[in-house]
């Protein structure tokens, strides 16, 4: 069933076209890596099946809903998370507070005003779980500024897993991390991809170990175009594709 | 499950179990309750009005403190809380419940379509704006003489909160007695009211706006509706500042909506600590008595209080509730 499409999409930034023409569809059950060398649009690609950035023509779908219209919060309810390339972070609230913050949207909690939080046990418990998953159990308390820049993207992924979503795109979401919290993260969501409500991941990613050790499909992006789209078998067997990503022959 | 975690579901119980009291607020709210017994009639009516300032200080806390967002007019509302009790009393409403749930209530029907205005803005942006709402008040209040009262004002008669019997005292043995515990009962109410709004799952979205609005959107927080709720509770908070901060006055004046009155709430606010939740309450006192002191002994106050304000945002950037009491009591 598709979840996701992109139809003919163009992005402008000024006069300087960022995407040329991309088309595609995002089914359940894929873990889809986009992969590309800088500059090739990976980002923005993202930024528009997200509905960060309008696209400048086509159109991006998301369970049928015109995307432009539907606003960060009920793609959110429509079950769409992702997670930011940069470090993207509350400097000053803890990790137990930035988890807790996404767990209370996806417990349709927010809107308590007068309740105490610190008693709201559904809340700490998903919070303690999601930790749990991503290695942060240990963290809980720590203002997030403090903590490494692998921290920092751990997190934001964990906070973006902790809504629950059915789709999640993260742009990047190991670079800066250690291989072994690389490791994590990917085995995490794989599982929650088979377990939990977890129908489609979209990742901008660099490594290729990870990008063959985890994608169901990959689709390689170069000068806002999509140059391949298909399964690791056939992308590997894609020597020009290898040769611009990889920047080996 | 890991030793790691079984280590954090202790910090966790701990953390959320018990709680070291809160010894310098504790103090500092024994002492407020004391005071009409332990100084004078005169300070004791200050401290009345440094009560109404302190409500309307943790409004304008719940702003800057908590959703970043700095007002400089949040005395529009001291100045409807004011004039609300000046129009009641004149047409002998004088029960003091009436005059606050007017307050309250005209403070939301302004808030609504003001909030709705500045808070598309933040920064330096959403500070101008303030600004400019209340001396477009400060000027209504000025010039409209017939309604207003124009630069003389409007009278306040002390008004008579219910089941009390206030025949036959003076003013000053009203105001240093029943009707001083009766305020203090109010401060008592409003913090915890304010305290479990900010310890809320709402108060947890305000201060995750504060710290970056983007990923607050996408992490499900309503930006918008949060910001606008601060600013109504924030203008609510300062109608009944002002109504309390009025009644020894006995005066509406436009002064008390002008840039001025303001910059000294946004004063008092560095000078407590904005970081701490108890601050806005020391602020709004130490303000009150430092410029009644030095008022009597210097003509040049305000230099005074301008060299203050230096020494405070430079040396202690969490005000001197930050000094007495380093713990952030911002933490859920
Ligand atoms: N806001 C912007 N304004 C102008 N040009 C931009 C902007 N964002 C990205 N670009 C340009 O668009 C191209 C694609 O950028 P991006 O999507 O970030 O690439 P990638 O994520 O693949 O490295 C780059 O050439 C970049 O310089
Ligand atoms: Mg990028």
């Amino acid at each position: 069933m598709t979840i996701l499409q992109a139809v003919e999409v163009r992005k402008f930034y000024g006069t300087f076209c960022a995407l040329d023409g991309v088309s595609l569809v995002i089914g359940e059950g894929e873990h889809v890596s986009i992969i590309g060398p800088n500059g090739a649009g990976k980002t923005t690609l993202v930024n528009v099946l997200t509905g960060l950035l309008p696209p400048s023509a086509g159109t991006v779908t998301f369970k049928g809903h015109d995307i432009g219209r539907l606003g960060p919060l009920r793609l959110l309810r429509l079950g769409m998370a992702r997670s930011f390339q940069l470090v993207n972070i509350f400097p000053q609230l803890s990790v137990r507070e930035t988890i807790a913050i996404a767990a209370i949207s996806s417990l349709g909690m927010g809107g308590r005003a007068f309740a105490p939080l610190r008693k709201n046990r559904r809340v700490w418990e998903t919070v303690e779980r999601v930790a749990g998953l991503f290695g942060l159990a240990g963290k809980l308390e720590q203002p997030t500024k403090s903590l490494s820049q692998g921290d920092k993207k751990l997190l934001d992924v964990a906070s973006a897993f902790a809504l629950s979503p059915e789709i999640i795109l993260l742009d990047e979401p190991t670079s800066g991390v250690s291989t072994a919290e690389k490791t994590t993260i990917m085995q995490v969501l794989a599982r929650a991809a088979k377990e939990t409500g977890i129908k489609a991941i979209i990742q901008v990613e660099h490594d290729m170990d990870i990008v063959f050790g985890y994608s169901s499909r990959i689709i390689a992006v170069h000068n806002g175009k999509i140059l391949a789209d298909g399964s690791p078998a056939m992308i590997r067997a894609r020597d020009d594709v290898m040769a611009i990503v990889v920047g080996r022959p | 499950m890991s030793v790691a975690s079984l280590n954090a579901s202790l910090t966790t119980s701990i953390r959320h179990g018990v709680r070291p009291i809160q010894v310098v607020p504790v103090l500092g709210l024994l002492i407020i309750a004391a005071f009409p017994y332990i100084a004078g009639p005169h300070y004791a009516i200050l401290m009345f009005s440094a009560i109404g300032f302190a409500i309307a200080l943790m409004g304008l806390n719940l702003l800057f403190g908590f959703t970043g967002l700095l007002s400089f007019g949040h005395a529009m509302f001291l100045a409807i809380g004011a004039y609300t009790a000046a129009y009641l009393t004149s047409a002998k409403i004088m029960s003091l419940e009436a005059i606050l749930l007017t307050a309250a209530g005209v403070a939301i029907v302004v808030a609504v379509p003001i909030g709705l205005l500045c808070i598309r803005y933040v920064k330096i942006y959403f500070s101008m704006l303030t600004l400019a709402f209340s001396m477009l008040l400060y000027s209504f209040l000025f010039k409209f003489y017939p309604i207003t009262g124009g630069d003389e004002g409007l009278r306040i008669r002390l008004p008579t909160p219910l089941l009390f019997d206030l025949s036959g005292l003076d003013t000053v043995t009203i105001l240093t007695g029943p009707m001083y515990f009766y305020v203090f009962g109010m401060l008592i109410v409003l913090t915890v009211l304010m305290w479990r709004l900010t310890h809320s799952a709402f108060g947890l979205g305000l201060r995750a706006i504060r710290e970056n609005e983007q990923k607050a959107r996408y992490l499900g927080v309503n930006v918008q509706r949060y910001r606008l709720v601060a600013f109504v509770i924030a203008g609510v908070y300062g109608a009944l500042g002002g109504v309390i901060v009025a009644i020894p006055v006995g005066l509406a004046e436009p002064s008390i909506a002008y840039w001025v009155q303001s910059g000294n709430l946004v004063f008092m606010l560095l000078l407590g600590g904005y970081t701490n939740f108890f601050g806005p309450v020391l602020g709004a006192i130490l303000f009150i008595f430092f410029q009644d002191q030095l008022m009597s002994y210097t003509e040049y106050w305000r230099l005074t209080f301008g060299v203050l304000l230096a020494v405070i945002v430079i040396f202690f950037p969490n005000g001197l509730m930050g000094v007495l009491d380093p713990r952030r009591v911002w933490s859920t």
